[in-house]
């Protein structure tokens, strides 16, 4: 079974801290990892090779840095990788990104899988993984929170919906997004680590992938930036004292008023 | 004619609530634009009664596509359903609900049809000099607002999050033309097959979808003391969430979760108890519309991003909250 694992290098958000006059992310110092919700799609592609055979490739598009969350996941066990990397892919829109890795995909050869997580916790859109899919006119499962069944030629899978699970049956080739339930990610091993630093990644580029040039990075994207705000987060609310049996019966009278007042009970 | 799209989503031939909250916002944005907002719906055995309501919550025309095999969203037909119908009617906008169907089906469209499309917008307008849509989203975890157009492509095309609108007033003096559209079997493509659904357990929520959600972390301390939260959430008609902490300790099931590898919520009423509020739980609270914070510690995050905050031990707070509100009830 060949998967491909996409991954997408983001900023590390998880130890930011906000500025508290403008209530905005303060991004120096901020560090690049693997996108956190990557790591559920990488785990579920080892599994499924550990249980059936057959190989994973991560394939990553970004600024040559990304090499570097590409070699991670091959310390984590990921058997191959490829880069997808030009200036010209730069500033590229959901679309114009799905299109790229798409072309770069198919110069990779055959495939049984493609695995993506939900979405990148930068961008938050969640639209590559089934963009890829319909560039590449493959069924697309996603949400995948469960797999249920793999034969030789489908996989079964529990896609999480709002209101329960849809039992969802798909040949190979497909895409399938996942959801953090799908398992939980393996750390780096050491021996990963060596091998991922011996590993020579390839990088697929303008100049040995087949691809329009008008359909790439910010020229080839349809959707454009207008403007960019930081919303102040900070809301001024209430803070009520409870620490003694007056002040907590207070607390929730005064609670209780502020919600009538606002018509929420 | 330049219209406007909304689709429409039903879960076992009943309407979700997303199909009138979008409604909502394309009936603003016809306005804007002096032309007509049409409801799209795909699916099976759907009411005459639902059909109306969406005229009556705002939608001049409703296309019905109505057929068996529409019946279960299944990705790759609504995709090739909806391209079909935007190739043959050029809608100017196409507005969907960013739920687990409009975030797939629609990036496939996007592609199918040659157009940009923004995810998760919390608000659209018209810009008056060029008339095209701009359509704002939070990113990176609700830390930017990025507004974003479609310039030079047709339809201009978005998601929209979830309770982020709030459906018009039925108007019963509305009337509107209900089209059904018969399903082309050249549009079917029966590679991935439903086979099923199912909840794992009577307690499966649809957090994102909940008007008023009590969340539970960390604080808790234990599995036991989610009923706490539990018999709170009853007294407020509200669902269960919960912060990852708890979710990894296995006190809550997945669907519960909140934040940055959970759901991301817009509820009216969101009260959280003994959750801290880490960055990642916040990137998925941030569009609520009132939030109400009780944790011990005086200095955490959430207090930061709270309208109503009672420091205090949730131990003591939440039961008396509780019976405070049955009492008021009766």
């Amino acid at each position: 079974m060949n998967i491909i694992v996409l991954v997408k290098q983001v900023p590390e958000t998880s130890n930011v801290k906000m500025d508290p006059e403008t209530g905005t992310m303060i991004r120096e110092g901020l560090e690049t990892i693997i996108n956190p919700l990557d790591l559920y799609a990488i785990e579920a592609a080892l599994r499924l090779k550990e249980q059936h055979g057959g190989k994973v490739t991560a394939i990553s598009m970004g600024p040559p840095a990304a090499m570097k969350a590409l070699r991670e996941t091959m310390a984590m066990g990921v058997d191959e990788a490829a880069l997808v990397s030009d200036r010209k892919f730069g500033g590229a829109d959901t679309w114009a990104t799905s299109y790229t890795l798409g072309q770069a995909i198919k110069e990779m050869g055959e495939f049984d899988i493609i695995m993506a997580g939900e979405r990148a916790t930068d961008g938050d859109t969640g639209q590559v993984g089934p963009g890829l899919g319909a560039w590449l006119n493959l069924p697309v499962v996603s949400y995948v929170a469960h797999i249920k069944e793999v034969t030789k030629d489908s996989i079964t899978c529990d896609r999480l919906m709002e209101e329960g699970y849809q039992v969802v049956k798909a040949p190979f080739p497909v895409v399938i997004t996942t959801v953090k339930e799908i398992a939980e990610p393996r750390l780096p091993t050491l021996r990963g680590n060596k091998r991922a630093r011996q590993t020579e990644i390839p990088v697929y580029s303008t100049e040995n992938m087949t691809v329009d040039v008008g359909s790439l990075g910010l020229k080839g994207s349809p959707t454009k930036v207008v403007k960019i705000e930081t919303p102040k987060v900070t809301r001024s609310g209430t803070l009520l004292k409870a620490n003694s049996e007056e002040t907590i019966e207070s607390a929730v009278d005064q609670l209780i008023e502020w919600l009538k007042e606002r018509e929420l009970v | 004619m330049s219209y406007v799209w909304t689709l429409g989503e039903q879960f076992e031939g009943k309407l979700r609530g997303v199909s009138f909250e979008l409604l909502a916002r394309g009936k603003k944005l016809a306005e804007e634009l002096d032309t007509k907002v049409c409801s799209l719906i795909l699916g099976h055995n759907i009411s005459d009664e639902d059909l109306e309501e969406l005229i009556q919550r705002g939608a001049d025309e409703v296309y019905f596509v109505d057929d068996p095999r529409l019946a279960d969203f299944q990705n790759e037909t609504y995709s090739n359903v909806i391209s079909d119908l935007i190739n043959q009617y050029h809608p100017h906008i196409v507005l969907a609900a960013a739920t687990t169907i409009g975030r797939v089906v629609m990036p496939y469209v996007a592609i199918k049809v040659n157009t940009g499309l923004t995810a998760d917008c919390t608000q659209l307008e018209i810009q008056p000099e060029t008339k095209l849509l701009l359509q704002t989203r939070p990113a990176i975890g609700g830390n930017i607002m990025a507004t974003i157009k479609t310039p030079d492509h047709m339809p201009q095309m978005a998601t929209v999050r979830p309770k982020s609108s709030r459906p018009l007033d039925k108007d019963p003096s509305r009337s509107g033309k209900i089209q059904r559209i018969v399903l082309k079997d050249e549009l079917v493509d029966t590679r991935a097959k439903v086979i099923e659904f199912r909840t794992d357990d009577a307690g499966f929520v649809n957090i994102e979808e909940a008007d008023v959600v009590v969340a539970g972390g960390k604080g808790l301390k234990q599995a036991a003391n989610v009923k706490l939260v539990e018999d709170l959430a009853k007294q407020l008609d509200g669902v269960v969430g919960a912060s990852r902490q708890a979710i990894d300790r296995g006190w809550l099931s997945y669907p519960h979760q909140v934040g940055l590898s959970g759901k991301t919520i817009s509820a009216t009423l969101l009260l959280t108890a003994g959750i801290s509020g880490s960055i990642q739980y916040l990137a998925g609270i941030k569009t609520c519309e009132n939030i109400v914070a009780i944790n011990n510690d005086p200095e955490a995050n959430i207090f930061g991003v709270s309208d109503f905050g009672i420091v205090g031990d949730l131990f003591e707070v939440l039961p008396l909250l509780t019976q405070k509100l049955a009492q008021a009830k009766k």
